[in-house]
């Protein structure tokens, strides 16, 4: 009833619906874009699904014939990756470096943005599209002095090695998200907080992150997922100790005779922590505008 | 917003910079050094001057790779930017679907980059794959192994099924980031919904746009791993973009010097192309800060 009207003559109801895209124009709009949606992620889930499919397949199965469900359902791919420490320690040290390039990553990150976003200083304009470059060097040529760098330093198959290369695309790009979201704080807020007598630190962790926790979450999120899918770098800084599973995975592609269904078992196992942060994350991504809580 | 003036603040940037320097200087500077020289194993370096430059901006076969790296990297913009705007306007607010809704839609982006050639690889086949399968049941002649065209098509969807969600979560976030009282504000003043979106959801979203567009240009115009797993860069050269002809300089027939001068080349390339588009994008932002409707400035 409250949404049948339109214009100014719905005013009085309009200001009290908290929801401000179920007005009656957008009403229909509303199912298309929700169609929208579910026609999306229908078809973009077809290639996953494929991937789970041929996860639970055996290779003759795979390479024999079309079927849209395993007729010989098994689960010996997923038992090679779990019994086969090559396999599993190649998922755990991915997550070892990941997890250390994101907190990194994040934590540097965070003053540098707040830095770009409330000051000017000698140089700021400059230093901000210097680090965005870094993202755009094409990382094929640069292996071959990364690999020398890296081996004169000690830092060759460490995760550690492997987290501090990856910085090189991903601080930048965490820079650039925070500056984005602090600066839709406004600085009213800083200001607030001084003559309340915050210091720094402490109005920075109490108040500050709090608001722009939606950009920490997106930022962690896509810091991770860049680490967790680069290959060409984690597998030219690691042999042995810090080997990644996406370099575990080319191995087997390369192996005369392609083991289908380990690969795709394998595929379907690199989305599993990834989606974990996600499903943590979300809440942060959604929350949405933050400003009553101060 | 107006800043303060203060140099102090270079003591909150300092950790960045030398995190970022550590791992981007002396590559880069390696870099250079290849692009000057001629190295002859195992120590004697040659300066050549700009010779490798000359040879590689004389190079027919580059010619033909910018090309087709240039519209590629122009399709994929067109199609993921409109899309992923689309998404992150119909995802839900909250509640079970919106996370439900989330989590599938960012489940492409955390594929790595081979595995996601080799799905479609197969994916794609039209005997054992299901998309393959359904476009011939639809009537279409379709081999991404033979045809050309049909190569290129599935590379530019294979990219968009993956890096789409990206642009469309960044915007959801930017979104959500909204105060309701702008919302509030312009229906009082009966605002349309293409206003709404045009004057309000549109500016906020401009900082998170500019880096989706520039971070998609970017990948998708060093865009390698993909097409290398689906066909090795065929048939023909149809998917060979400039990454894939640099590897071939640089591991496959190691030639240094004119590889080092060729990166140097694509990453000016692109470098001026982001710095365009960055500042496209800060002119557009600029008119709409003076728009009609009266609210705040893009804050």
């Amino acid at each position: 009833m409250a949404f049948q009207s339109s214009g100014p003559a719905g005013v009085s109801v309009a200001v009290f619906s908290p929801a401000p895209h179920i007005q009656s124009p957008a009403r229909r709009r509303v199912h298309l874009r929700t169609l929208l949606l579910i026609v999306y992620l229908v078809l973009a889930m077809l290639p996953i699904y494929w991937m789970l499919n041929m996860s639970f397949k055996t290779n003759e199965e795979i390479t024999g014939s079309f079927t849209l469900i395993p007729q010989a359902f098994t689960l010996a791919n997923y038992q090679t990756i779990f019994t086969d420490s090559s396999w599993y320690s190649g998922y755990i040290n991915s997550l070892i470096y990941v997890l250390i390039n994101t907190v990194l990553s994040v934590t540097v990150s965070l003053p540098a943005a707040y830095a770009f976003s409330r000051y000017q200083f000698l140089g700021d304009k400059h230093l901000f599209f210097w680090l965005l470059t870094n993202r755009m060097a094409p990382p094929a040529v640069f292996l071959l002095p990364f690999f020398q760098f890296y081996s004169t330093i000690g830092l060759m198959d460490t995760h550690v090695g492997v987290a501090l290369a990856h910085m090189l695309f991903n601080v930048p790009l965490a820079v650039w998200i925070l500056e984005g979201f602090m600066s839709g704080v406004p600085r009213e807020i800083d200001e607030t907080a001084y003559i309340d007598g915050y210091s720094f630190p402490r109005f920075f962790l109490r108040v500050f992150v709090p608001l722009i926790r939606a950009g920490i979450g997106v930022t962690a999120f896509f810091c991770f997922m860049f680490s967790w899918v680069e290959l060409l770098l984690a597998r030219t800084l690691t042999s042995v100790d810090a080997k990644p599973i996406v370099a575990i995975m080319t191995r087997t592609v390369s192996a005369a005779g392609m083991d289908w269904g380990v690969l795709a078992a394998a595929g379907a196992l690199t989305l599993v922590p990834g989606a974990i942060v996600i499903w943590f994350v979300r809440n942060y991504i959604a929350k949405g505008f933050a400003m009553g809580r101060v | 917003m107006t800043k303060i003036r203060d140099n102090r603040a270079w003591l909150l940037v300092l950790p960045v910079v030398l995190c970022v320097a550590f791992s981007a200087v002396l590559p880069l500077m390696t870099v250079v050094n290849y692009a000057f020289q001629d190295i002859i194993p195992p120590d004697k370096h040659i300066w050549v001057g700009t010779e490798w430059f000359q040879e590689v901006l004389r190079d027919e076969e580059l010619h033909g790779a910018f090309l087709r790296q240039l519209i590629y990297s122009g399709a994929v913009l067109l199609i993921e930017i409109p899309l992923g705007i689309a998404l992150a306007l119909s995802l839900p607010h909250s509640g079970w679907r919106a996370s439900a809704a989330l989590v599938l839609l960012a489940l492409p982006l955390l594929i790595p980059f081979n595995v996601v050639g080799t799905i479609w690889q197969v994916f794609g086949r039209t005997d054992i794959g299901l998309g393959g399968m359904v476009i011939t049941k639809l009537g279409i002649a379709y081999n991404y192994a033979e045809d050309p065209h049909d190569a290129w098509f599935t590379v530019l969807i294979m990219d968009v099924w993956h890096w789409t969600p990206l642009v469309a979560l960044l915007c959801y976030a930017a979104l959500r980031a909204i105060p309701p009282a702008y919302y509030q504000a312009a229906q009082i003043d009966g605002a349309s919904r293409w206003s709404v979106f045009r004057f309000i959801e549109l500016p906020k979203m401009r900082g998170v746009l500019t880096i989706a567009l520039l971070l998609r240009f970017m990948d998708s115009f060093m865009i390698y791993t993909e097409p290398f797993v689906l066909t090795g860069g065929g048939p023909g050269s149809a998917t060979s973009f400039l990454s894939e002809y640099l590897t071939q300089k640089a591991v496959g027939q190691f030639d240094l010097g004119p590889a080092a001068a060729f990166s140097l080349v694509y990453f000016l390339v692109i470098l001026l192309f982001c710095w365009l588009f960055y500042n496209f994008i800060q002119n557009v932002g600029r008119d709409t800060r003076d728009g009609p409707d009266g609210l705040p400035p893009g804050a």
